[in-house]
């Protein structure tokens, strides 16, 4: 059984947000369109966002870690959002794991929202229905795109390859070597959700200096040493012995 | 949680109702069995139906304010075998249906015998129908309480005291209505609904005090650690990644001060319990109705501001990941 | 159960997929545009462009947002008569009218005096263009925006190694085992340089950052060094002294392609006290490097001609010539330098301890040393020398203006590129690489003219407008020394200001120092606002009269895309198309987006028409200037030459027959050719079918070891990249930066410096690199103002570009100044609270926001989020005017007065690169009774003619979108 699902490289997210926006131009004018913005030009500008990227500070000074931590659907294997759902407009695909609302049946009641730990779903203001990652589900079946480009907008953009996109039920997919080699992990384990989307921490390269790599036998400085240099004029033994 | 008062005028409506029904059934199943005086049928339970029903439409008519598209509403019974909403969806309409017919066998006296006792205690074909309404009630106090109940991350709703903190307040405030409501139209009632009052609310403060205590000492599950992922003792949000607001910041939190936040607590835990209580006494002493009703107003009040403090209170993990603009 | 609403049906309309170049920053990747029913329907990364390889940034892919923002301004606007200016209360004119004006008022400037027209353009990317214009029109007073970006990172290290970060050249990541970033936040070649981070860390690679603050990249770093702002150099200077103290220094990289070696004469009695013992080989009297050194041969000990086959010089020592004259080779010189220039000593300047330094000086240096990579590339040095393998050592770095905008950045700059040199990287794998046309010799040839005879009524500017001075006859000033440019760049004020002066430009033509100007046309810069410095000051500049009540700046005209706050100051508004409704040139004349394989330019082709009446700007100079009859523009009959620009980029030469163009691809009548050859009608054409981008690869031969190789340098020459085929050695020591002292010191048979710069001269033309605090912390009192103030660009925002658009203001709606929590608690200051912040200039009320990632001495905030009321069409209660603050109202453009003068210029000395960040600051709590707003404030902008309405609700629906707006 496939299950589609990102895995974010906390390791190389920048912070860019081009997987915020390049979300949304994608998504405003597709299936999940529009998707509305109050205030655009005024106080509070607010607008529906399927993904969006925080900051964190971890630590101290000077021993700060700076986080930039994306957040979108994660797209959960058991998604608390689904069975609380009254009209059946939450739902997951069983073809390939995709949480998704049918915005024909939604009613806006928003308990979908209350029941998702990660708060990733959106109700959009105007639509009055709620809204969500898809995925980019319009995208990754739509043949008249070029293969390579069936991925979610946001992979497509992220600058630093961040965003991983692939099935995880697939062991041999590259989500899932990536998962199990770079230590994968999933948001909020405790509540059982089984999110399919995962992240990938931050891991360090360091470099260890030996001692004696600071010396060494071709040290440019030992070229830089000059020989006995007294001029040949200057008096030695020649100028007192004659043997 | 942002408490949403279509909401809380949805549970606590709903819940005057169903209380109020409950206290009918209960004065009548009293009367089949000879407890207490039998009631004109056509003042006491027809009128008292109508007043329960009107109530339970109150609750209804609140609960499509919290929807976005209500056109859609039909499509909400749909999803029973899974959803609490959806079966609330479903028991509501069963129960004012069973309230309506027996408010209308009340109210043109329709009632019929179905079956005498030795003892001469009767089986009213309306307590029957009051029965299976009883049953609704019971399961709407459930249906209600378990949409809260189940989401098992909200730590401070997901605990049996939340279903039954709901039937209690409902059941309640019904009966505090039905007080009043007996003193004008069946005035030896009266007492009776006002001991039941009394008790049922003692044991709702019992219980509401318990998860009052139990939600102080809970340790939350998820931290920024495990939202986040990130092992370190020391993570601070810095930028949620939008400034003005979203979703996530205007549904998911009172967005009150702290002074109001608790402020509300205490007012709700003397205007649901010692107020009421002690105007319920003064009017049972006096069979003033004016008082009880004054009783029953001042414990719905508070009941409102139970319920805003119900959900002011849930701490959703969501909102670990929305600590700063 | 059944699903009602399809997720997979695609909406209707007729779609179209256009390619061109993204414009949302001045990264210029390639993007490919769909359209539904005729509108933007989705912005996404051209997979087959070379620089951005489909991926797309925040901004890229809000473009759609640009494109339908209420702030565009779509009419040609008149300043309404008896209103001031900043007031922006316009009329709507017609272009005919428009250029009537203009042309009336340049023409007349022209016949009579042209450099009373001055022409300042902001991140224009036509540099070009507007440079061709303003020689053409004969002023000398024109610039674009490099002065206050970063001049000093180009200039450094042009002067240093021939070539600089960013456009011209980069980390080559794909190799590299260390990255050492400094200076850098979120910006420059950010979209490459964020796959490079990304694929390097993912390949093992170690990345350092040495930063004040931790976001963007460095947020990725595998080790984050905090330094104080402004002492970069020291670091610098520390870890150069560390690598020759323990010699990890690439020696042979040195002796063969740097001035290393060279002798210098230390004899201050001798004529040449300072410069290289020359030996008498014949001097090519141009513009370049002769090979005419000696060094001092470690076997024979004698001095030989430099590069001899067979002799190895001493790099260090004292010797004396044959006929006696003390001489040391440079890398004896900087040797001494550094002596005292220890890890202790810049220990306490950076704040860095002493272990890190000397740890970052080791990994750079065993890094380089044992890490080398060897690619089995054959190739043959300039001195004919064959090579089996080219050998890289795989330290690399990146710098921007972190380094650059302080006024001791350009030695700062200096120190990273001999840092740089003595690890042996220079256009190498691993190392720096660069990017065509880059290198040039050093300094490249353009030069600008050098006395005001060189400007002429109805005559072209004799010479370039901007340019790179070798020496100090270069310089662009009067008999008496004094500068002949409205910025007073390439003056004795600031020598090698080869990007001009911006930032200076409107204070001097406001107090009319050294003369008034008359017409000021500034292009789609917000001098009224974040592209200046005391930004309250130069507003009232704007609108400051003289005692007859004439403007002291009489005619301002503003050609910009949006409703910005410098409209408001126009006296003529010309409304530009967006990126997505015109033609462009992404030219190698300019900054092309040349990878490190081989020249690369590019072009944008509308992909929707323009809105309303909005013209671009190239199509107003081409129009401007053939009214005005420029030579370039006019045939010989008089007539124009050309219809519009799209017809000059595709006919224009350089000169008549030259076969060079704004173009490089597809040249030649059937577009067989590239570089040079001849107009090709069809080159639009052919750019459109090829992702709108040339990219020519080169020979793997070519691609390293630029400055010395013969097979490189001879097929640049070829294709007219290069005049010269000569090597170009590093400077180690610059006899460029020497000359300019020995002028100062009245030792030089050249132009004199005014006796009061002369001293100042003297000290910053060091030859060698050197450390000193920033100037104007130099004349700061450090304990009232004891905190560092500086600002970085958002990954999500460029510049004050973004406020308008709907997406991606709500990322950045308004900005806190960040500060360390021991700093604002001293202060009293809390979290998320007013505070104010203060340096001797100015003050500003902002909000507060704790950071743990920032160096304590520092506090920093976004920059260009603060927006003056009603500008760029927000309401006048938006965030971004009332909670988002502008620090440059604390910022000066000019320093306060000492001895150098009473109008010096807050800016490099050397390059008049302006100081941003030298700026010193106290902080302290608003009280409570205060307003809870930033401050200042500005009377509220109102919406302009032509503007579009500001709904309450967006709902974007590609092919919907206008059609519902009506």
């Amino acid at each position: 059984m496939t299950q589609l699902a990102l895995v974010i490289d906390l390791n190389v997210c920048v912070g860019c947000h081009a997987c915020v926006t390049s979300c949304k131009e994608w998504n405003t004018s597709g299936s999940a369109g529009f998707m509305t913005d109050e205030n655009p030009y005024g106080k509070d500008p607010t607008g529906t966002f399927f993904n969006r990227v925080q900051t964190y500070e971890v630590g101290e000074f000077p021993s700060t870690e700076t986080l930039h931590f994306p957040k979108s659907c994660l797209h959960c294997e058991d998604p608390p959002c689904v069975p609380v759902c009254p009209t059946g407009a939450s739902y997951k695909r069983k073809e390939d794991g995709i949480v998704l609302v049918d915005y024909d049946k939604c009613i806006g009641c928003r308990y979908c929202s209350w029941a998702c730990p990660y708060g990733v779903r959106e109700i959009d203001e105007t639509q009055k229905v709620m809204k969500k990652c898809t995925l980019c589900v319009d995208r990754i079946y739509d043949e008249s795109l070029p293969e390579s480009e069936r991925k979610p907008a946001c992979v497509l953009a992220c600058p630093t390859n961040a965003r991983l996109f692939g099935d995880v039920h697939d062991s041999e997919s590259e989500v899932s070597v990536t998962i199990r080699e770079e230590g994968g992990y999933q948001l909020m384990p405790e509540w059982g959700t089984k999110p399919a989307n995962h992240y990938l921490p931050r891991r360090k390269t360091r470099m260890h200096i030996h001692e004696d790599e600071l010396q060494r036998a071709d040290n440019p400085l030992k070229k830089e040493q000059r020989g006995p240099s007294a001029p040949v004029s200057e008096p030695t033994l020649d100028d007192s012995t004659s043997w | 949680m942002h408490p949403a008062f279509s909401v809380i005028f949805l549970t606590t409506l709903i819940g005057v109702g169903q209380g109020m029904f409950l206290a009918l059934f209960t004065g009548q199943s009293y009367s089949a069995v000879e407890l207490l005086p039998m009631q004109d049928s056509h003042n006491f339970y027809g009128n008292g139906a109508i007043i329960a029903l009107l109530f339970l439409i109150g609750g209804l008519i609140a609960s499509f304010f919290h929807l976005g598209r209500p056109e859609r509403a039909w499509r909400a019974a749909s999803q029973w075998r899974t959803s609490w909403l959806s079966r609330e969806v479903i028991v509501l309409p069963i129960l004012m249906f069973f309230v309506f017919v027996y408010g209308v066998m009340h109210y043109f006296d329709l009632d019929a015998t179905l079956f005498t006792a030795d003892t001469g205690a009767q089986l009213e074909l309306s307590l029957v129908i009051a029965t299976f309404g009883m049953i609704a009630t019971f399961a709407l106090f459930i249906c209600t309480g378990m949409i809260y109940a189940c989401l098992k991350f909200l730590q401070e709703w997901a605990s049996p005291l939340t279903v039954i903190n709901y039937t209690l307040f409902g059941t309640a405030s019904g009966f505090m209505l039905a007080t009043a409501f007996a003193n004008h139209s069946a005035p030896e009632l009266m007492r009776f609904y006002g001991i039941w009052t009394t008790i049922i609310t003692l044991a709702a403060l019992a219980t509401r005090v318990a998860s009052l205590i139990r939600n102080s000492r809970l340790k939350a599950k998820s931290t920024l650690q495990t939202a986040l992922g990130v092992r370190h003792n020391r993570i601070q949000q810095k930028s949620m990644g939008f400034m003005g607001g979203s979703v996530n910041t205007r549904d998911f939190f009172h967005h009150a001060s702290l002074v109001v936040f608790k402020s509300i607590k205490w007012i709700f835990l003397v205007l649901v319990f010692p107020l009421p209580l002690l105007l319920l006494w003064i009017g049972m002493n006096d069979s003033n109705t004016n008082m009880l009703l004054a009783a029953f107003v001042v414990q719905y009040v508070g009941l409102i501001a139970e319920r805003w403090f119900f959900f002011a209170q849930a701490n959703h993990p969501q909102n670990l990941y929305y600590q700063t603009v | 159960m059944s699903v009602v609403h399809d997720p997979l049906k695609a909406p209707e309309g007729r779609i179209e997929t256009k390619n061109t170049t993204c414009y949302m920053c001045a990264c210029r990747c390639g993007i490919r545009v769909t359209l539904r029913d005729g509108e933007v329907r989705y912005i996404q990364g051209n997979p087959d462009h070379p620089l951005n390889k489909g991926i797309i940034c925040a901004k890229g892919a809000s473009g759609i947002m640009k494109q339908y923002s209420p702030a565009r301004l779509t009419k040609p606007l008149r300043r309404k008569p008896g209103t001031d200016r900043g007031d922006a209360q316009f009329e709507e004119i017609s272009w005919d009218e428009a250029f009537s004006i203009m042309e009336e008022r340049l023409a007349h400037l022209r016949n009579t005096d042209p450099k009373k027209f001055a022409l300042f353009t902001g991140r224009d990317q036509m540099q070009a263009l507007t440079g061709l214009f303003a020689k053409q029109y004969g002023t000398p007073n024109y610039a674009a925006h490099g002065g206050f970006c970063s001049v000093n990172m180009a200039s450094g290290m042009i002067y240093t190694i021939g070539g600089s970060f960013w456009e011209f050249g980069g980390p080559d990541l794909d190799r590299a085992k260390l990255l050492v970033m400094i200076g850098t936040a979120e910006d420059h070649h950010s979209n490459p340089l964020k796959m490079s981070l990304s694929k390097f860390k993912r390949n093992g690679g170690r990345f350092i950052s040495v930063n004040p603050v931790r976001t963007g990249y460095s947020a990725i770093a595998d080790e984050w060094v905090p330094i104080k702002p402004g002492t970069d150099g020291a670091l610098f200077l520390a870890i150069i002294h560390e690598l020759i103290r323990t010699g990890l220094y690439d020696r042979d990289f040195l002796v063969q392609y740097s001035n290393a070696a060279e002798l210098v004469s230390t004899d201050e009695q001798s004529d040449d006290f300072g410069l290289f013992v020359r030996t008498d080989i014949a001097r090519d009297p141009d513009c370049f490097d002769p090979q005419d050194r000696v060094w001092w041969d470690r076997t024979t000990d004698k001095a030989v001609h430099a590069r001899t086959e067979s002799s190895d010089p001493y790099l260090l020592g004292e010797f004396v010539t044959a006929d006696g004259r003390k001489v040391k080779p440079a890398f004896q010189l900087l040797k001494e330098r550094v002596d005292n220039y220890t890890p202790e000593w810049a220990s306490e300047v950076t704040g860095i301890p002493v272990e890190t330094i000397k740890r970052l000086a080791y990994e750079m240096g065993i890094t380089a040393r044992d890490e080398k990579i060897e690619l089995p590339i054959a190739w043959t040095d300039v001195w004919g020398k064959d090579h089996e393998t080219i050998t890289g050592n795989p330290v690399s770095f990146h710098a921007m203006r972190g380094l650059a905008a302080h006024s001791n950045g350009f030695q700062t700059i200096r120190a990273l590129s001999i840092l740089m040199s003595i690890l042996g990287t220079i256009d190498r794998p691993g190392g720096f690489r660069h990017k065509a046309p880059f290198p040039r010799p050093i300094p490249p040839c353009a030069k600008t003219p050098k006395s005001p005879d060189d400007v002429k009524p109805n005559t072209p500017l004799n010479g370039m407008p901007l340019g790179w001075p070798a020496h100090p006859n270069d310089l662009f000033v009067d008999d008496k020394g004094e500068p002949v440019r409205i910025d007073k760049a390439f003056s004795w004020e600031f020598p090698l200001a080869a990007h001009g002066m911006m930032q200076n430009a409107i204070t001097n033509a406001w107090r009319q120092d050294p003369y008034p100007i008359d017409t000021m046309l500034i292009f789609m810069a917000n001098m009224a606002w974040n592209s200046t410095m005391n930004t309250v000051g130069v507003r009232e500049m704007l609108n400051d009269k003289d005692e007859n009540g004439e403007y002291k700046i009489p005619f301002l005209i503003v050609c910009d895309a949006f409703q910005s706050e410098m409209v408001a100051y126009a006296d003529l508004v010309l409304p530009d198309t967006t990126y997505l409704e015109r033609h462009d040139v992404i030219s190698m004349l300019d900054r092309p987006i040349s990878e490190y394989d081989g020249p690369v330019d590019s072009v944008r082709i509308p992909v929707v028409p323009p809105k309303g009446e909005c013209k671009p700007f190239q199509d107003v100079l081409v129009e401007l200037g053939s009214r005005l009859k420029l030579p370039a523009f006019t045939r010989e009959d008089g007539s124009r030459k050309y219809r519009d620009y799209p017809d000059f980029i595709t006919n224009f030469e350089t000169e008549p027959g030259s076969g060079i163009g704004f173009l490089a691809g597809w040249r030649g009548k059937g577009g067989e050719k590239f570089l040079k050859g001849e107009p090709n009608p069809n080159q639009w054409e052919m750019y459109e079918k090829n992702n709108c981008v040339f990219h020519y690869e080169m020979p793997k031969s070519y691609q390293y070891m630029r400055n010395w190789n013969r097979g490189y340098l001879n097929w640049a020459q070829e294709h007219r990249m290069l005049r010269y085929a000569e090597p170009i050695n590093i400077h180690i020591y610059s006899e460029i930066l020497m000359n300019f002292r020995l002028a100062a010191q009245g030792k030089l048979d050249s132009k004199q410096p005014p006796n009061h710069l002369r001293k100042r001269i003297e000290t910053y033309f060091d030859p060698l690199p050197f450390y000193y605090e920033p100037l104007e912390s130099h004349l700061t009192d450090k304990h009232k103002y004891p905190l560092n103030a500086v600002t970085q660009r958002p990954m999500a925002m460029y510049h004050s570009w973004d406020s308008q658009n709907a997406w991606l203001r709500q990322i950045h709606t308004y900005n806190y100044l960040y500060v360390h929590p021991s700093t604002a608690q001293q202060q009293g200051i809390e979290d998320g609270k007013w505070m104010w912040v203060e340096s001797m200039h100015g003050k500003v009320r902002c909000l507060c926001r704790y950071s743990e990632a920032v160096e304590p001495g520092t506090v920093w905030t976004w920059n260009a989020i603060g927006k003056a009321k009603g500008a760029w069409r927000l309401d006048g209660d938006a965030n971004e005017s009332e909670k988002g603050f502008l620090l440059n109202h604390v910022i000066s453009e000019e320093l306060p007065p000492h001895a150098e003068g009473e109008h010096i210029s807050n800016s490099d000395p050397i390059t008049g690169q302006a100081g941003w960040y030298d700026v010193r600051v106290r902080i302290y709590a608003a009280a409570d009774d205060e307003p809870q707003m930033s401050y200042p404030q500005f009377d509220p902008m109102p919406a302009l003619p032509g503007t579009g309405r500001t709904n309450k609700v967006i709902k974007f629906f590609a092919g919907m979108f206008q059609k519902k707006a009506g």
